[in-house]
């Protein structure tokens, strides 16, 4: 079956890997670089937010304030105190995380609309904290951040650099770490799903007091995914706050954090590569827009509507579940 | 000291009024159909601007007002026609998202027909600020007050002496069993759309005078309606009604006397501890889970 063929943990990664490998032929400009770039960080944060959201069933509206904490933690330890990349990545995403399990504790106890109030009430407090204490972040102006740095080795999309004898530009080793900081992050997504963790969120998804009777501890596990989402949004906010090279307090907002659950419910709620093609059709969407001009909002309000109306599920299990049906014998045959 | 106390009294019980009636659209659309409807900040956003634009083309207020209020009414019918009831059975997340996606396209047409400029609404009556113990009153928060207390009043009465009111409320207790004694319940999802969304309506016309009036000012206005519901307990009216005063309230104390830059956050640290020890809200029903 064509399903489980998309299913399938080694072929995803493998077909991911080589649209990645293939992709840099299409890419003509620097710009189209950046682009690819912001998508691969931004998918690999809602490959995260989906463990939560997808798997264990919970609502998050607020996890730009993960991402624009991770962004900043990054941005003050190597800008204003000259900290290396690595360990401010680290340390940012281990103090998101211990901010995320004192946060989720007593959240997680919420369900349904309650749960989306609260998580949108923590993000737009991070939000508004880092607006307000201009005399670390620099305000609602931002502030810049160095270019990152692994282990000694200075990665700047202005620099240029040689692998393997090739001679390439700072976008394109940008694009190379990008992809594969993307790979590892689904990488590690996937191993979770499968493990007993994994059937543990999926049962406090099924239904919670299920779960809780045959012995899983609901409470821990849902923290356990939320933290665990945090941390990617972390990390990945750290990266995009190098690779921009200059973060405002628009990277924690509630625009950004409602941005990233559509891209999770518009590619497919649970389904790891659905959500990275919610990013891409949403990162892309106001490129194409933008030649509606001022009836960009508009059209992208309406596209939104229509997709989420006619197929509920998300883009890629609609696909999916289209093709496998006109195509399912043939498929299934070879299954 | 007194004066400066009243002050902060009125501007916060002129705001948590509004975000009474926001909150009481949000319940009335959560009791009829269990969705939050993220575009409810549009329906005020509606309301102050097409009175306002209506009224620089030289249409009488109390025309411009209803002609609004009625724009808005058919706005909710079609939110609920032509995007709620055709995704039946989605999940609650993707029904926000069709709710937030709908609020971005009105959000969209209405930065195409006003523009996206501040635009300013003449207060009802004069614009002479009202001296209270000191304190100044704009004389727009008594048009606030007195139409806010008119409408709860008036849904009230809807609720407990109409046919309709009694129609809604069997809906949102039991919708087969509504269905079951000859009520049209698809009919009154739509009334409930429609209600709710006068109610916004009505609430952005009185309250543009003092905020101003734009295409985004809906967003936060509706977030705020939202904490206001669920402080109160999403579904109860009367949560609603003192979530959003308390709301309006604790914002202007905390402006005043703490920081008006973290006014914002002393509202979403409200609903965050009102969460941690009462999960359902102040009043909000207690819910037992079906396995």
């Amino acid at each position: 079956m064509l399903n489980r063929f998309m299913q399938s943990r080694l072929r995803g990664m493998v077909i991911l890997a080589l649209i990645l490998i293939i992709l840099p032929v299409f890419l003509s400009n620097p710009f189209h670089y950046e682009l690819v770039i912001q998508m691969a960080i931004i998918a690999a944060t809602v490959v995260g937010l989906n463990l939560l959201v997808g798997f264990a069933g919970q609502i998050s509206l607020g996890h730009a304030g993960f991402f624009g904490l991770g962004a900043y933690f990054t941005g003050i330890a190597t800008g204003t105190y000259g900290w290396s990349s690595v360990p401010a990545l680290v340390v940012g995403a281990i103090t998101v995380g211990i901010i995320a399990w004192v946060v989720g504790r007593p959240i997680l106890r919420l369900k349904g609309h309650y749960l989306s109030m609260a998580t949108l009430a923590v993000g737009f407090i991070i939000a508004i904290i880092l607006n307000n204490e201009r005399a670390i972040t620099g305000g609602p102006d931002g502030m810049p951040v160095p270019a990152l740095d692994l282990f000694g080795w200075e990665l700047s999309t202005f620099g240029s650099y040689s692998l393997f004898g090739l001679e390439i530009s700072g976008v394109q080793a940008w694009y190379i770490l990008a992809s594969v900081v993307l790979l590892l992050a689904v990488w590690f997504a996937q191993n979770l799903i499968e493990s007993p963790i994994g059937r543990a969120l999926r049962s406090v998804k099924g239904s919670e007091v299920a779960a809780s009777v045959v012995g899983v501890d609901t409470a821990k596990y849902k923290s356990l995914v939320f933290v665990i989402s945090a941390i990617y949004a972390s990390v990945m906010g750290g990266l995009y706050a190098h690779f921009q090279g200059f973060i405002t307090p628009a990277v924690a907002s509630f625009e950004f954090s409602i941005l990233f659950i559509t891209m999770v419910v518009l590619g497919g709620m649970g389904s790891t590569f659905g959500v990275i093609l919610g990013a891409v059709v949403l990162k892309l969407l106001p490129q194409v827009l933008a030649d509606f001009q001022e009836l960009e909002t508009v059209m992208f309000g309406l596209i939104l509507m229509l997709t989420m109306i006619f197929m509920p599920k998300g883009l890629l299990p609609t696909l999916v579940a289209v093709v496998s049906r006109r195509f399912g014998k043939k498929a299934g045959g070879e299954a | 000291m007194l004066a400066e106390f009243l002050q902060y009294l009125f501007t916060g019980i002129t705001i948590g009024a509004t975000y009474a009636l926001i909150a009481l659209g949000f319940t009335l659309i959560y009791n009829a159909s269990h969705v939050i409807n993220f575009a409810q900040g549009e329906f005020l956003m509606i309301g102050g601007m097409a009175t306002v634009s209506l009224t620089a083309m030289g249409v009488p207020m109390i025309l411009a007002v209803v002609l609004a209020i009625i724009l808005a009414g058919i706005l909710g019918i079609a939110l609920q026609r032509l995007a709620i009831a055709p995704a039946k059975q989605a999940d609650v997340v993707t029904l926000i998202i069709i709710t937030i996606g709908a609020s971005i396209f009105i959000r969209g047409i209405a930065q195409v027909v006003w523009g996206k400029e501040y635009h300013v609404m003449q207060n009802f009556s004069t614009s002479e600020p009202i001296e209270v113990f000191g304190a100044v009153l704009n004389s727009q928060s008594l048009w606030v007050l007195g139409i806010g207390a008119i409408m709860v009043v008036g849904l009230v009465l809807f609720f407990t002496k109409t046919l309709i009111g009694k129609a809604i409320l069997a809906t949102s207790m039991n919708k087969e069993a509504a269905r079951l004694v000859g009520i049209r319940t698809q009919m009154v999802l739509m009334l409930a759309f429609m209600v709710s969304a006068l109610l916004g309506s009505v609430a952005g016309i009185v309250v543009a005078p003092i905020t101003f009036t734009s295409y985004d000012i809906g967003i936060i206005l509706g977030l705020k309606g939202f904490v206001a519901a669920a402080i109160g307990g999403l579904g109860s009216g009367v949560g609603a009604v003192v979530g959003g005063l308390a709301l309006g309230i604790v914002e202007a104390m905390a402006a005043g006397y703490i920081s008006s830059d973290y006014k914002d956050a002393v509202a979403f640290s409200m609903i965050l501890l009102v969460l941690f020890f009462m999960p359902r809200g102040l009043f909000g029903a207690k819910v037992v889970e079906r396995v």
